[in-house]
């Protein structure tokens, strides 16, 4: 790669392009039983997305019961229902699915220039689990749904709602299934379906994430499996592994139970990191800051993920010298993430920030983490935790990690990738209503909570102190105006995909190979085997793709304006836009 | 703005940062009045660690908010920006300065738990060994409270032995006993306080049902819906549930312990402070949990005897239904009732006294004897 900066023409799209004709999916393709990994892609997105909405509804159900201190929404029992239905949809049926199923395959077999997954067949499987089981978690409601919470811990577990409960169980075990599938699918494709001349250090750092999030769903989920195994047999056939009535012991199912949840916590935040890590810099127009440091950070995470579960068990009775180790195996992990946030503020920082939505929500990404990452160490020391465990504390930083990382994450991802997987650009101006309108939703909503948390307000309560009225009223507040910002995002999606603006094939000059095919991309991805010009992030290094007048054009395009025919005939007269036109 | 030389602003925004931080987390009052001698020291952490998240989140932020006005792309500059791929020695300073913190706040939480864990942490592995023992002696494991009668006796003794080792008085014990002049007024001090090693801790056994808390002070046999506790002397807790997990919270004491169906789990704390506190349930424990409220009520000694006495001579009658039913002749018996009754889940008498549970009737005290 020679340096010297040509004066570059605006008529000649200077990205190579592998592939000639963009696909053209009909909408039924959608609902078929389809192995092209870009289709499953978007049927988890879009699945997942639904999910989402419902959750959210379940969301406004528990906050608007909090909205007074007394028991006048809905019932006691339907409340705990609500709670628990709504974290294990967020969970299991929006996060992972979104994130590893939606974008895992959307991306992972475009970034590596490889024609579809290893296993095609297993991963439209693996999709398919999924709304079957997500409607049976659903109608569960008929019986009484599981209200033990998500984390379900026996006794309680077990007498309460038995028919919800082992719906809930046989659907978390499925989705498990899924998730492992779907690991199992990324570790072969990441290790064995990269064009021949990319190693992996100079792989995009999301397969880096994708890497170390397939071995986690490996290695921990088949113990959940394991553990809900054992409380469906006690409770189905009274078998006594953790009813303490037959000698069994609650506590080992919450070791089996964490060792897996927590590491999906990082199932659930490393897609996300992996993403973040593709978005900036393509939009601060320069090379990601370390990105040996960011790779490894996300392997380290992995690893540390699996040796810290029982700091969620700090107040059920572990032995003093456990605690100690959790306590710093946990606390240890603060490092690699803190290489990653001070990783991405550094890429920013001297670059050439283009502030549109994708953007905007990669930056709010870091600035809400890194509030869910210090209160992580915080929640990290046992004598703190002791105080905090179980509370509003909890509950805000949970949802600074999951909303503000991985749902701030998800979205910077749609606004980035939209124009690739749907041949179409979203409307800016929209986007960024949505932007700050989530941002303030969220934020109204769950900072308060931190200060509820330890004041001495307990969670999974329907009913607490009124001293605790007026905070839990932002905080209700709060919830409604982000109920309220999904909103612009839906119609401008909705909308957009129907009737946006056409996208171009690299609308952000991007230079990883997604970017180097039509949008959308067609059937195999790629015409040829792509061939590496650039390393993914070589942005100001002489190469570049950059057409003078297009980025204007790209901008005028998202705020709606239609831009002159002459100039868009004139682009790229052998590509796609010239053709539909 | 522009003379003043990059490391010199660097250096003043450190200060700034430093400063803020410092005052904020010092000044928080984000935690609730604090009554036990544990507390202060958990305080200490949280201002400690609050003090290096709002140093960081205002370095993090300010950057981010200031990289999004500063690295605006200008309206018609379509370059790259300059290709810095990284910095060696930038990227070993915010690794070793993260790990340099979390390793010093490892050892400082370490110093906490230690001293706040004072009397049980050096004796996990004998209390370990104990609590087999007990679930191997006692009556139906599920309800560890050893109920009125010898072998509860026996328990508090040994517990006892247990927690006040010969020359160990617990650090926070000493500091309290320490007569006011020596650093911060202790105004938390009432006029006399009791020499606690004389009297040893009080040992209390706590049940937890759905979806109410039992207070058994086995030493007198008193049984109690409120946890009365006197002032400046050490307590046991022994913790058990008879049904599902339940979570004996009292935010003002900073102490959280799970009480566990099948083994008995251990809280030692002293308060400090005379007042009422709520005691919480902090594990989900059913549709009621959020009901599930007790009254801790730390009295002067003398307002505790008092209560004691009283509650002394009407307990007696408790005491003697629950006697019969956990003399040793029987106890096979009896535990099979207990296994039978945690087969049924919940009492239904006790359930439908919930809502009140800070105020438990004697004749409901009597129902719980007689369910067991």
């Amino acid at each position: 790669m020679t340096t010297t900066q040509t004066p570059l023409s605006p008529e000649v799209d200077y990205s190579p392009v592998f592939a000639h004709e963009p696909a053209q999916n009909r909408w039924r393709d959608y609902f078929s039983f389809s192995t092209d990994h870009k289709v499953i892609g978007i049927q988890y997105l879009v699945t997942s997305f639904v999910f989402y909405l419902i959750g959210g509804a379940l969301a406004e159900v528990v906050r608007t019961e909090l909205a007074t201190p007394e028991v006048d929404f809905v019932s006691r029992e339907v409340y705990n229902g609500a709670f628990t239905i709504h974290a294990s949809i967020m969970i299991f049926l929006w996060i992972i699915p979104c994130l590893t199923g939606g974008f895992g395959n959307f991306l992972v077999p475009l970034l590596i220039g490889a024609k579809d997954m290893a296993f095609p067949r297993l991963n439209a499987i693996a999709f398919w689990i999924i709304p079957p089981t997500g409607v049976l978690l659903l109608l569960s409601w008929i019986w009484g749904p599981a209200s033990a919470g998500w984390t379900s811990y026996p006794p309680l577990s077990l007498i309460t709602n038995k028919v919800g409960e082992a719906i809930w169980i046989l659907g978390v075990i499925l989705l498990g299934t899924s998730s492992i599938m779907a690991g199992l699918n990324f570790l072969v494709t990441i290790l064995k379906m990269r064009v021949p001349d990319m190693p992996m250090n100079e792989m995009p750092l999301f397969c880096w994430a994708m890497l170390a999030t397939s071995a986690l769903q490996l290695v921990a989920t088949p113990v959940l499996t394991g553990a809900l195994v054992l409380l469906g047999f006690d409770l189905l056939v009274g078998t006594a592994f953790f009813n303490p009535t037959g000698g069994g012991n609650p506590v080992v199912y919450q070791h089996m139970f964490w060792f897996y949840s927590h590491p999906a916590v990082y199932i659930m935040i490393l897609p996300a990191f992996g993403m973040i890590s593709e978005i900036l810099p393509v939009h601060a127009r320069k090379p990601i800051f370390g990105y040996k440091a960011i790779a490894y950070s996300s392997l380290a995470i992995s690893f540390l993920g699996l040796i810290v579960w029982a700091h969620h068990m700090f107040t059920s009775g572990t032995p003093d010298w456990l605690r100690m180790f959790f306590m710093i195996a946990t606390m240890i992990i603060a490092v690699p993430t803190g290489i990653k946030v001070f990783s991405w503020v550094a890429t920013i920082w001297g670059g050439k920030l283009r502030l549109n939505s994708a953007m905007l929500f990669a930056m709010g990404f870091v600035s809400m983490f890194l509030i869910g990452g210090l209160s992580g160490v915080m929640v990290a020391s046992v004598p703190f935790d002791i105080h905090v465990h179980d509370t509003y504390f909890i509950v805000a930083h949970l949802h600074y990690v999951l909303f503000g990382g991985s749902v701030f994450g998800i979205y910077a991802g749609i606004y980035h990738w939209f124009p690739k997987m749907t041949g179409r650009m979203l409307n800016e101006a929209w986007g960024k209503v949505h932007f700050v309108l989530t941002f303030i939703g969220f934020n109204v909503t769950f900072l308060p909570m931190h200060v509820l948390g330890l004041q001495g307000m307990n969670r999974r309560i329907a009913e607490y102190d009124p001293k605790f009225a007026t905070l839990n009223l932002v905080c209700t507040i709060g919830s409604y105006v982000l109920a309220v910002s999904t909103l612009p995002f839906l119609v401008n999606a909705v909308w957009s995909w129907m009737n946006g603006p056409k996208a171009s094939n690299n609308p952000w000059q991007g230079l990883t190979l997604e970017w180097m095919t039509t949008s959308p991309p067609p059937v195999e991805n790629f015409d040829v085997e792509p061939v590496l010009i650039t390393g993914p992030y070589e942005y100001g290094i002489g190469y570049t793709p950059m057409e003078l007048m297009k980025l204007e054009e790209e901008e005028e395009r998202a705020n709606g304006n239609q831009p002159q025919q002459n100039k868009d005939s004139a682009l790229a007269p052998s590509r796609s836009e010239s053709q539909s036109v | 703005v522009k003379q003043v030389p990059a490391t010199i602003a660097t250096l003043l925004i450190g200060i700034l940062i430093t400063l803020i931080s410092l005052w904020y987390s010092q000044n928080n009052g984000l935690m609730p009045t604090s009554a036990s001698a544990e507390s202060p020291e958990i305080d200490g952490l949280f201002t400690a660690m609050l003090a290096i998240a709002s140093g960081l989140f205002l370095l993090i932020q300010g950057a981010l908010v200031y990289s999004a006005i500063a690295f605006r792309r200008k309206k018609e500059d379509n370059t790259d920006a300059d290709p810095i791929e990284g910095d060696i020695p930038l990227e070993i300073l915010w690794t070793a300065i993260p790990a340099a913190l979390v390793l010093w706040l490892a050892v400082y939480s370490f110093d906490v738990y230690k001293s706040v864990d004072s009397g049980a942490f050096m004796g996990t592995h004998m209390a370990h060994n104990h609590t087999t023992e007990q679930i191997a002696h006692l009556p139906g494991a599920a309800i560890a409270a050893p109920l009125p009668g010898s072998s509860a006796l026996a328990t508090s003794s040994v517990l006892a032995v247990e927690t006040t080792p010969a020359g160990s008085i617990p650090s926070d014990q000493a500091e309290a006993m320490e007569p006011a002049g020596v650093g911060p007024a202790p105004d938390s001090l009432p006029l006399m306080a009791p020499t606690p090693s004389a009297e040893g801790p009080l040992a209390v056994n706590v049940a937890g049902l759905q979806y109410a808390w039992i207070f058994t002070y086995p030493e007198t046999g008193v049984v109690s819906g409120e946890l009365h506790l006197p002032v400046n002397r050490e307590v046991k807790l022994t913790l058990s549930a008879n049904d599902v997990i339940h979570a004996f919270w009292v935010p003002q004491f900073r102490l959280k312990q799970d009480a566990i169906p099948g083994q008995p789990t251990y809280m030692s704390f002293m308060p400090t402070v005379t007042g009422n506190y709520p005691v919480v349930c902090a594990e989900l424990c059913g549709a009621y949990h959020g009901a599930m409220k007790a009254r801790a009520i730390v009295q002067t000694p003398e307002e505790f005897n008092a209560w004691m006495k009283s509650n002394q001579v009407a307990a007696t009658p408790d005491a003697a239904a629950i006697a019969t039913l956990t003399a040793p002749s029987q106890r096979t018996s009896s535990e099979r009732l207990v296994a039978h009754a945690q087969g049924l889940g919940v009492a239904p008498a006790i359930a439908a006294g919930s809502e009140h549970a800070g105020h438990l009737h004697p004749s409901q005290l009597q129902a719980i004897a007689e369910h067991l």
